[in-house]
């Protein structure tokens, strides 16, 4: 049924934006989008360190990923730098890092723009079973975590003292970012799997009413933008991750059109 | 175990928190407590119980552990030296000095109520009419002005039905009418469910007149007691008027010290040092059990009923 690689690259990259949505609403509440970036660009790290240890690459991203965010969670503690400087000092030096090992390694012959930008139209069977069972997983823990960690979006005080544990939660909910970053390199690439998951999320504010329906329907948009960039990228041959982003940011554009009738009311008439 | 402090919490919720018997009427205890940061106390050797159906007002001026003590007492912060105790099985209604909640998050006043556990649709109801505000149940939080916010706040909190509420800076931004309102329900929902209340108010002289024990603090507990019935001070009735004096108390300090502007603490005796501790022979607590005016003598006038001035509230 897979045998297609278009078939197989939108039902990866629909399955992708299914957990990127929720995760990304998430990401936006708490203003971790820079985090998020942060995380995304030590994957490149991961990568050489995973071709150096002859690794599983994923297993690599992953683990590179989780170690920069918790880090980074130990640097914001003893609060010498700002985070800001701190994110901008792990993000381009964990890339730089990353570039320069694969430098080292000329062994290895690596498909460098395949991993910035992805390659969402070479993935295997195996790629897609990995997104669908990942994106299970994550989904799930998403939904056993979502009253903690949406308490402690609002106050992690508050969801402390009423018996919550934000703390744990928000360190899970960080493995899971690291996670989804693994699966996602393959496909959006690692400059560019932040879009994914803030621009459905943004999209999806105008029209929600309540942060579960935010994130369903960050979802819904994420799946419709994966599916008009893929189609777009076939029909004017253009590269397919930065094409799924244009169509993400096509989307947000159109959230941003006044679409209520209270919009619309008549305007004073101009002497 | 050795454990950065980020990860200590993520094993245990509240894992520095002593079980208090069930028995004791105590809800929430502090013995000997201090929280040291960056080298510094914030505040040290607090003692402080909360009983069923009780109402402790904490005062204080701005840094001086406030709000860090409420924060050790509910056990969502670790003391770095005494004791924090916690009946088992508390339920806990929290009411934070301010939220910074993100644009982004659509929240309206009804799903802010079930934020951390599901509240039934009767008990949510009932507390947004309590607060007076049922017309904005479906109006997105970030669109309220602060006296509503606050109001919401404290809707979540009741509608949880606490066994111990705990509200930190309620006043602010809220006027006295708002004042005498929120007393009187308090008072209200203590008189009817028997929570315990721990209240923390940065005005320095007049408390919530259910107020069972009030405790300033200043890094310190400076002095602790009960407040005055404004109706026995016919000044005080003139200022807040015939309506508004049951609900409203004074509390007449009695501190045998000053701090100085570097935070040292200047004695009775005249002597000067750095840290205050209730045993160190420059404290006379003894002398003030009779409450006389003058008798701490210090000058820093703790006992006058009127003419205070911001300057002097310094002082306190």
């Amino acid at each position: 049924m897979f045998d297609d690689f278009f078939l197989r690259a939108l039902v990866a990259g629909i399955g992708l934006a299914f957990v990127t949505g929720p995760l990304g609403c998430l990401v936006v509440w708490r203003r971790m989008a820079y985090f998020g970036d942060t995380m995304a660009h030590s994957a490149l790290l991961g990568v050489a360190l995973s071709l150096l240890f002859d690794l599983n690459v994923m297993i690599g991203v992953f683990l590179v990923a989780a170690v920069i965010a918790l880090s980074l969670l130990l640097l914001q503690r003893r609060g010498a730098l700002s985070t800001d400087a701190l994110l901008g000092i792990l993000s381009h030096s964990t890339l730089s890092l990353g570039l320069v090992l694969l430098a080292f390694m000329p062994f290895v012959r690596v498909d460098l723009i395949g991993f910035l930008f992805g390659d969402i139209l070479a993935v295997s069977t195996t790629d897609l079973a990995s997104v669908w069972v990942g994106g299970v997983l994550v989904l799930a823990a998403i939904v056993a975590l979502w009253r903690p960690l949406l308490a402690g979006t609002v106050s992690p005080d508050l969801a402390e003292a009423e018996g919550l544990q934000p703390e744990r939660a928000r360190m899970l909910f960080m493995f899971l970012m690291a996670f989804v970053i693994a699966i996602a390199m393959k496909i959006v690439g690692i400059l560019l799997i932040t879009s994914l998951l803030i621009i459905p999320a943004a999209t999806a504010r105008r029209l929600a009413g309540s942060p579960e329906v935010m994130a369903v329907l960050s979802a819904l948009l994420g799946a419709a933008a994966v599916m008009a960039g893929l189609f777009g990228s076939l029909r004017f041959d253009t590269p397919s991750g930065p094409s799924i982003v244009v169509a993400a940011l096509a989307l947000f554009l159109l959230s941003l059109l006044p679409f209520r009738r209270e919009d619309r009311r008549p305007q004073g008439v101009r002497s | 175990m050795f454990l950065p402090s980020p990860f200590k919490s993520v094993l245990r919720a509240k894992p520095h928190v002593a079980a208090l018997a069930n028995d004791d009427g105590r809800l929430v205890a502090l013995s000997g407590m201090g929280v040291r940061r960056s080298g510094r106390w914030l505040v040290r050797g607090v003692d402080l119980d909360v009983r069923r159906g009780e109402i402790v007002t904490l005062i204080g001026p701005n840094g001086s552990g406030k709000s860090t003590t409420a924060k050790a007492a509910i056990g969502i912060l670790c003391p770095d030296e005494g004791v924090a105790g916690q009946r088992p099985g508390l339920r806990i209604g929290y009411v934070p000095q301010k939220l910074a909640i993100d644009s982004t998050l659509p929240l309206t006043v009804m799903r802010l109520m079930t934020l951390t556990g599901p509240i039934a649709p009767a008990d949510i109801d009932a507390a947004l009419h309590e607060t007076g505000i049922a017309h904005l149940a479906r109006a997105e939080v970030q669109a309220l002005s602060g006296g509503e916010f606050q109001r919401a706040l404290l809707a979540r909190a009741i509608a949880r039905k606490p066994d111990l509420l705990v509200l930190d800076e309620p006043l602010q931004g809220v006027d006295f009418a708002g004042e005498i309102a929120l007393y009187a329900l308090i008072k209200r929902l203590r008189d009817r469910t028997g929570c315990g209340v721990l209240l923390i108010s940065h005005d320095l002289h007049i408390v919530m007149a259910e107020t069972d024990t009030v405790i300033c603090l200043n890094g310190h507990v400076c002095c602790r007691g009960t407040p005055q019935s404004v109706t026995d001070s016919p000044e005080y009735r003139r200022l807040f008027g015939p309506v508004a004096a049951p609900a409203v108390a004074v509390y007449h300090h009695h501190h045998d010290h000053t701090h100085l502007p570097d935070g040292r603490v200047l004695h009775q005796d005249g002597s000067v040092t750095t840290h205050c501790h209730p045993d160190d022979g420059h404290h006379h607590e003894a002398a003030l059990a009779d409450g006389d005016d003058d008798a701490c003598g210090c000058g820093a006038n703790h006992h006058r009923l009127q003419g205070f001035a911001p300057a002097e509230e310094r002082h306190v």
